[in-house]
């Protein structure tokens, strides 16, 4: 067996990684110094201390009490440490850069299927570019997954019922595992794939082959087939909210709630209108649970988000007379988005 | 062989005096016996037999994994495997081990007591456990479960074809035999101590199986809701779990690990009460630290209800509540390195006899040190994205379950044999068993570190090339292991013949138990001892004693 087929050490390979093995190292060392020094000292106790004839009493001595208040508090004050470096790191982990690159992606029991926003589709292969921060955005049609690189140190599980995010930025060309890591049935250990690091440019020639139109304008198509387009027309004249310029914005609800408009509340708006209906509108819309697949699910959430940047293109509309008090609500402070889109929210 | 006690004229048996072993005959005086010890004997050949069969399933689980791809065994088959391993030896062998062995053996004479609190409580949980069991054997006969001992939904309530109902309906029977002793514990230790045993005069082991009980008593009704729910939503698909009725998976992970974090616990208290009862025995002293020792145990009790969402770091809980919950368990830590801490200091100017009992008890802490430490890796939470859910994973809660449960179980097995048998077990035996448990445990789990470590993920029936090497050393530590387990079973039960007498107090120990007979008589004392002294009081004991004999 070479050595080189026998490693001790994952590879490194994202941004995070040797953020990642650092705390790991220090983790080591500490915890490492900490038990040897245990285990020597009841090693030399026990042996000093071993059951002789002239040793069969134990001595009437015990050592200072003070030693409790020490091995509580050095504990402690090290355990603090662990826990801010650990949870600085999850936020490094959890905070999506804001340039980065989206990738959607779909599980089911046993493959990945990945989308590119080009419309590009594979399965169990992910192709990206080096030194770009790519975010994923993943649902599961069944059971929970959970989508795994170890080569970038992260992972994160993928729920049937909403959407989840994850980042990384590769910093090597090369080919990494992709696995599941939490057990989905009889082919969890099959549910394994390769991701694809490549050079830009390269990545820029993957993707020019073999694509059937974006997300978005996939989404486009759905949107009229399922006819969403009757009432969620591009004026304030529609019987549903006007998208143009929705996403990342907040919404104010019918309960004077305010609720950022991200992929996961596109998503519920789909297949439970129900649950959060935009102040000033009533719940006519019908569920789409179980007719939208979740493929379709996230080119028309797609669709919706590219809207939402289409903020140049928004015609200007007066804003309804119930939003007037919104506008100015303690929940939305600050909101990020003009009085002037606010009024187009719903 | 002679003891602190024996030339006490009200501990010497007459000759041909029946104790609870001889006291009846025939299988119904033990099938229907209210006797806590004899209910313990019954415990301890139910869960014997079901350690093996865990055992076998790791066998085999370990067989497969040499090489990377699935040949031994068909996917289905593996992942039946790993289940029924996890669900057999969690709630049919480590829950119950310490506890209604042991601690159904030991608490009324420890406490001076003729018996439980409630003896026909004690035996009902033990039909509730085989009852349990009988289900659970049919279960795996006719075509097993699929699930992971976690029973994670969707996957358990929509898309397992495998008896889901009735492995979770056997769990929750054998949660209320765990209930019913819990409560039985508690009652007994609250209102059947011999005058002069006073809180702080208590061996550690009953603080322990104090605090065990609560955690037993609070959590596991939450585990009996939880399942129940299961199975509903299972068989008349009432919408609580699986979005597609409208439910939340998510929430299932919440009320799981409700129970099942504290579960933890629940088998590691114990062994950390054997832990502080061999120590003090075989040192000759009183614990180090009594109180922190005894207060940690009721810390670890209470912390251990704060900490469950540290499964689900990266399940979807929010940033803020993952820091917290992180926080909480380096908390929980702080007790459990306490009580290290603790042991370790007591072999200072003791009088350590390094007898199989002391050797697995060092082991333990050894181990647990290890499985303690890389706890402190998974609640490092940027560290947990990373290494959750793979070997490192299951590297660590082997560390604390066989490392440190099963190695005080063994300790504790051997220390009271004597008690319980009125036989000593072959030393030099026992002592190569407890040589090649510790070693075959290493070399069995430590590679899983580092598996963990390069991205293994658990439950995977066929795994990537470069992982190969490091399965093979834990494959071969798994059948150093299995040798070192098979040993204690042949020679304890040789022992039952051909083993020494041992007489009342064969170690020179203090605590109630060891002043009556060995094996105890039915009613344990045949007067109600008075306690005038402290816990480990062997300074003092020894001295009264005068010269005491070779040990």
């Amino acid at each position: 067996m070479m050595l080189s087929e026998f490693p001790l050490w994952p590879d490194q390979a994202s941004t995070i990684a040797p953020s990642v093995d650092a705390l790991m190292t220090f983790m080591c060392i500490v915890t490492g110094t900490v038990s040897v020094l245990i285990f020597i000292v009841i090693f030399y106790l026990a042996i000093k201390y071993r059951r002789t004839p002239e040793n069969q009493l134990a001595q009437d001595y015990e050592p200072p009490k003070a030693l409790e208040a020490v091995w509580i508090i050095i504990p402690f004050l090290i355990f603090m440490f662990m826990f801010v470096w650990g949870s600085w790191l999850y936020f490094r982990i959890q905070r999506v850069p804001d340039n980065a690159l989206d990738i959607y992606a779909t599980a089911k029991q046993w493959m990945w299927k990945f989308q590119h926003p080009g419309g590009q589709r594979e399965i169990n292969t992910l192709h990206v570019p080096v030194g770009r921060p790519i975010r994923i955005t993943m649902a599961s049609e069944d059971v929970i997954h959970s989508l795994y690189f170890p080569a970038f140190r992260v992972k994160c599980d993928v729920l049937p019922n909403r959407y989840k995010e994850m980042w990384f930025q590769a910093t090597k060309t090369g080919r990494f595992h992709i696995f599941c890591a939490e057990y989905c049935g009889t082919l969890h250990s099959g549910m394994t794939g390769w991701v694809e690091v490549m050079e830009p440019a390269d990545y820029q020639k993957w993707l020019a082959g073999g694509a059937e139109g974006s997300l978005a304008s996939q989404g486009e198509k759905l949107f009229q087939k399922y006819a969403c387009n009757t009432c969620h027309t591009n004026d304030a004249t529609g019987r549903g909210p006007v998208l143009l310029g929705l996403y990342g914005t907040n919404v104010m609800l019918n309960n004077d709630t305010t609720v950022v408009a991200d992929e996961n509340y596109i998503r519920e708006s789909i297949l439970n209108p129900q649950a959060k209906i935009v102040k000033g509108f009533t719940g006519i819309m019908p569920t789409f649970q179980g007719q939208v697949s979740e493929d379709d699910l996230l080119k028309l959430v797609s669709y919706v988000h590219s809207l939402g940047t289409q903020k140049t293109a928004v015609v200007p509309v007066e804003t309804p007379s119930s939003f007037k008090t919104s506008a100015g609500s303690p929940l939305n402070p600050g909101a990020g988005s003009s009085p002037q889109n606010k009024g187009k929210k719903p | 062989m002679s003891s602190l006690t024996s030339n006490d004229a009200r501990f010497v048996e007459p000759e041909g005096a029946r104790n609870y072993i001889t006291h009846d005959y025939g299988a119904l005086s033990w099938l229907l016996t209210k006797d806590h010890k004899r209910i313990a004997i019954l415990y301890l050949i139910s869960i014997t037999a079901l350690f093996m069969l865990g055992g076998f399933f790791a066998v085999v689980m370990r067989i497969e994994l040499l090489t990377p791809e699935g040949d031994l065994l068909t996917s289905d088959t593996y992942n039946k495997f790993f289940t029924l391993h996890g669900i057999v030896m969690i709630f049919f062998f480590l829950i119950p081990s310490i506890p209604a062995v042991l601690g159904n053996f030991l608490l009324p004479l420890m406490l001076g007591a003729k018996d439980l609190a409630f003896p026909k409580i004690n035996l009902l949980s033990w039909y509730l456990y085989i009852i349990a069991a009988v289900m659970g054997l049919y279960i795996i006969i006719t075509g097993g479960v699929d699930t992971g001992w976690t029973f994670y939904t969707p996957f358990s309530t929509q898309y397992s074809n495998t008896h889901v109902f009735g492995v979770t309906f056997a769990a929750f029977i054998v949660g209320f035999s765990s209930i019913l002793t819990g409560l039985n514990f508690l009652v007994t230790i609250h209102r059947m101590r011999a005058p002069g045993l006073t809180w702080f005069r208590l061996p550690l082991f009953v603080w322990a199986m104090y605090a065990t009980s609560i955690v037993q008593l609070l959590a596991t009704p939450v585990l009996a809701i939880t399942l129940v729910m299961l199975m509903f939503e299972r068989v008349v698909h009432v919408g609580i779990f699986d979005p597609a009725l409208g439910g939340d998976p998510l929430l299932f992970q919440h009320m799981f690990w409700f129970y099942s974090h504290p579960a933890v616990y629940i088998m590691i208290l114990p062994a950390m009460g054997v832990a502080s009862e061999v120590v003090a025995a075989f040192t000759r002293k009183k614990i180090f630290g009594y109180s922190f020792v005894a207060y940690s145990s009721l810390a670890i009790a209470f912390l251990g209800f704060l900490v469950w969402a540290h499964h689900m770091f990266v399940a979807g809980i929010s940033v803020y509540s993952a820091m917290i919950f992180s926080f909480l368990s380096y908390f929980v830590a702080v007790p459990s390195a306490i009580k290290v801490f603790n042991w370790t200091a007591t072999l200072y100017r003791g009088s350590v006899a390094l007898l199989t009992p002391m050797l697995y008890i060092l082991g333990f802490i050894g181990l647990f040190t290890i499985g303690g430490v890389t706890g402190l890796f998974l609640a490092a939470i940027g560290l947990d994205v990373h290494v959750t859910d793979t070997y490192f994973v299951v590297a660590h809660f082997h560390y604390i379950m066989v490392g440190g449960a099963v190695m005080a179980y063994m300790a504790g097995l051997h220390y009271w044999w004597p008690k319980i048998t009125g036989r000593m077990y072959p030393e030099w035996w026992a002592r190569l068993a407890a040589l090649l448990i510790f070693a075959g445990f290493n070399l069995t789990f430590f590679p899983q570190f580092i598996l963990g470590y390069l991205g293994m993920p658990r439950r995977y029936h066929a795994y990537a090339p470069e992982f190969q090497v490091l399965n093979v050393m834990s494959t071969a530590g798994a059948s150093v292991l299995a040798v070192g387990y098979a040993l204690p079973l042949c020679y304890l039960i040789w022992s039952l013949w051909y083993g020494r007498p041992a007489g009342p107090n064969p170690w020179g120990a203090v605590g109630l138990e060891w002043t009556t007979s060995s094996p105890p008589p039915m009613e344990n004392f045949h007067e109600t001892p008075v306690v005038t002294w402290d816990a480990y009081d062997y300074p003092a004991m020894l001295k009264a004693m005068g010269e005491t004999q070779n040990v």
